[in-house]
């Protein structure tokens, strides 16, 4: 396994899974798995549907216990916030959705609803903020969702296939915000189907293969270097014109 | 979250209260009097409890059961009054010591009804004589079979007539196992007979075909008595408020009060206490 | 005539007249069971919810008991309530059989059961949807069940509609502890079950017209919150 990023910056390191394995019931989602993620960093994590990728990032945010290993944190911890696939609207107004991220992290009150209609205004949906979060269209609850977590100030962003059932404007729109996120200083940990998407915004790839990780290199390294022989096939099978 | 729980506990917190408001009857001037269908549904109490109460202040919660429920009521201690009819069961009562003293107040009587063409052929006076007829025909009877003062005085004339019903002697014998009311609308809707007391028949709406067929007998007298429960089972029993209705019930004034109580011009109850 | 034509002249006729003793009547059908009620979907939600969301041994035995409890049969309540209420029973120094109050825990205790089953379920559902976004923003699993329970309020308040009708609509455990005393604990279906036995059938069968005029506006208003919340749902859910 190349892992050209494990030795750079592990003093640097948010939080990491050494020698980590999920199991449930009867199934190895992830094993002996070492994964390090630094401040600053954009990562994106590829792989065939079922690869695991969903298990690790839920691994990750502590979502789902470990089986085998260790889950490490730096201190002070970092704060972790997740956007998933499908964006979850409570019955509530686009910014009602957003300030209940906020009162699950404690926040007062009337600091709740400035800090959600300034996320609101980040992701450009202040206009929408009164409306009820169920009848935005794909696009904008994913940008809500978005919203949802920049509130709370994380300081890594996890992300599972977050443009995955959107549609191509919607796709670039929440691209742009991951990636001005990113910019701004968040780590994000993305997962990803889109290849094109992963050259646009991970400086570091991560693949998986039935549970296990197969190559960990930087962007350029991983569209043109070398590549253990099932990345390579991966590869080759995502792209369009292979 | 905060103000979610906070909402419920308030929301309970009311509940309670008006829950707690609910059961307030304990402290007011009443007592709770257990007895049986018949006074009730007679028409007898709506006459005869608003006399008691304009004459003593004193008010009245009628449970109306079988009158083996009424007695166990009052074994539990969950009345202060038990006024029902079964001599026997009563002197048993006193006799275990649950009630203080047993007091006979009126008196009605039961009539045997049955479908006014009297396909078994019962009319008569005589309630043995009537009993042996039916028992030798398959003609429909109803019987309570509850442990009320009616069913067991209609056991008591079944072994007058020297009849076993327990044997499966009488062919359409049919114990429901309920009250009065619900035995006469069974005995009007498949032209049954049944051993009814008059109090309740004379007030029933529902009389179908159904007749009086057998009245008379010295036998069918049916005697009411009043117990006030005793307070040294139940020390939480009202004992004054409920010696001074067993008083009211026997005095000049509620034996009057009895007498009065007419439907449809017809006495249903005959005062006798101290008799 | 006709006695169900009859019947529901009477009951028009009972309506309009406003006898004082139907008024209270009716009046203590509503409180007694509506306060049943509020206690029996508090307490259902929170036993629902935490089954709902609970994860300890035995939980699978918890929800075969939970499942069997919906049938408890209500003359079985009486019994019970009745037994523990009498003075010679455990609580009979509390003193409140043959009041509302006894009326109103036997309901409560009947009507629980359905509440904590079907509140159990629809949270579990949500749960299952959409727990783990809100774990991930840090809700424990209390605050979960409680999220869930408060978004889904439109289904929730739909059982407590339910909740009320059965209430309201039980007579053999209101009749045991209560003992259908005249103008204190006689409630519509303990006055049917009184007229019927007195042959009233005509009467018995109007209050029943009546009691089902209760029960039929509840129903509406069931229908129109049905209404709303598919309506509500349809426009959603872009994210297929």
């Amino acid at each position: 396994m190349t892992s050209a990023a494990s030795d750079a910056a592990v003093a640097d390191a948010l939080v990491e899974l050494r020698s980590a394995g999920v199991r449930f019931g009867a199934k190895q989602a992830l094993s002996g798995i070492d994964f390090s993620l630094a401040r600053g960093e954009r990562v994106a994590l590829v792989g065939a549907n079922g690869s695991g990728k969903s298990t690790l990032l839920r691994a990750l945010h502590g979502l789902v216990p470990l089986s085998e290993g260790r889950r490490v944190v730096a201190a002070p911890a970092p704060r972790l916030a997740m956007v998933f696939q499908r964006p979850y609207m409570l019955r509530l107004s686009a910014r009602g959705n957003v300030e209940l991220g906020l009162m699950l992290q404690g926040m007062p009150r009337a600091q709740r609803r400035e800090r959600a209609m300034r996320a609101l205004e980040r992701v450009g949906l202040s206009a929408e903020a009164g409306r009820s979060g169920r009848v935005l269209s794909a696009g904008q609850q994913q940008r809500v969702a978005l919203a949802r977590a920049w509130a709370v100030q994380p300081d890594v962003l996890l992300l599972d296939e977050p443009t995955a059932s959107l549609d191509p404007t919607a796709k670039r729109e929440v691209e742009a915000l991951i990636d001005e996120f990113a910019l701004q200083g968040i780590t994000v940990l993305m997962s990803s189907h889109n290849l094109g998407q992963v050259k646009r915004l991970a400086s570091r790839v991560v693949y998986l293969e039935q549970g296990r990780m197969l190559a960990d290199v930087a962007t350029d390294h991983f569209f043109s270097g070398p590549l253990p022989a099932e990345a390579h096939l991966f590869l080759k099978g995502e792209l369009p014109w292979a | 979250m905060g103000l979610m729980n906070k909402r419920s506990l308030l929301r309970l917190a009311v509940a309670l209260a008006v829950l707690a408001s609910f059961g307030a009857g304990a402290q007011e001037r009443s007592i709770v009097v257990a007895s049986t269908t018949s006074t009730e549904q007679s028409g007898l109490f709506g006459h005869l409890l608003p006399a008691f109460t304009q004459a003593t202040g004193i008010g009245v919660k009628v449970v109306a059961v079988g009158t083996g429920q009424a007695l166990d009521i009052g074994r539990r201690g969950d009345a202060d009054v038990v006024f029902v009819h079964d001599q026997a069961a009563e002197e048993k009562f006193v006799a275990e010591g649950f009630g203080l003293k047993r007091l006979p107040v009126m008196y009605n009587d039961f009539v045997i009804v049955g479908p006014r063409e009297d396909p078994a052929g019962l009319k008569g006076r005589d309630v043995a004589e009537a009993l042996r007829k039916l028992a030798a025909g398959n003609a429909s009877f109803i019987s309570r079979g509850d442990k009320s003062g009616t069913h067991a005085a209609e056991l008591r004339y079944w072994k007058l007539a020297g009849i076993d019903v327990a044997q499966g002697r009488v062919a359409g014998y049919k114990e429901c196992g309920c009250g009065m009311g619900q035995a006469l609308n069974m005995a009007s809707s498949t032209d049954a007979y049944l051993l009814t007391d008059r109090g309740t028949w004379l007030s029933f709406k529902n009389r179908g075909r159904l007749a009086v067929l057998v009245e008379g007998d010295a036998r069918l007298f049916n005697q009411y008595g009043v117990i006030v429960v005793n307070p040294a089972k139940h020390p939480h029993v009202k004992t004054a408020l409920a010696q001074a209705f067993a008083d009211w019930l026997v005095s000049p004034a509620g034996q009057a009060t009895i007498a009065d109580y007419k439907v449809g011009g017809e006495q249903l109850f005959f005062p006798n206490a101290g008799k | 005539m006709n006695p169900f034509v009859e019947s529901l002249a009477s009951a028009a006729h009972l309506v309009t007249g406003a006898d004082p003793q139907l008024l209270h009547i009716v009046g203590l059908s509503l409180a007694v069971s509506g306060l049943a009620c509020v206690i029996a979907t508090a307490l259902g939600l929170l036993a629902g919810a935490a089954v709902a969301v609970g994860r300890f041994r035995g939980r699978g035995a918890v929800l075969v008991l939970l499942n069997t409890l919906l049938a408890l049969p209500s003359v079985v309540v009486g019994l019970a309530v009745y037994l523990l209420l009498s003075r010679a029973g455990p609580l009979g120094s509390w003193g409140i059989l043959f009041t509302p109050a006894a009326m109103v825990i036997a309901q409560a205790i009947l009507v629980t059961p359905i509440v904590a089953a079907l509140a159990r379920q629809t949270i579990e559902d949500a749960m299952r949807d959409h727990g783990e976004q809100l774990r991930s923003l840090g809700a424990g699993r209390l605050e979960c069940a409680l999220i869930l329970a408060w978004d889904e309020r439109l289904a929730l308040l739909t059982l407590a509609l339910v909740a009320f009708g059965r209430a309201i609509s039980e007579v053999g455990a209101v009749m045991m502890v209560g003992g259908n005393i005249a103008g204190v604990t006689r409630v519509m279906t303990t006055a049917i079950a009184l007229e019927t036995s007195k042959g009233d059938l005509p009467l018995a069968l109007a209050l029943g017209l009546v009691l089902l005029g209760v029960v039929l506006l509840l129903n509406v208003a069931i229908g129109v919150l049905r209404q709303w919340r598919l309506a509500d749902d349809q426009r959603t859910e872009a994210v297929a």
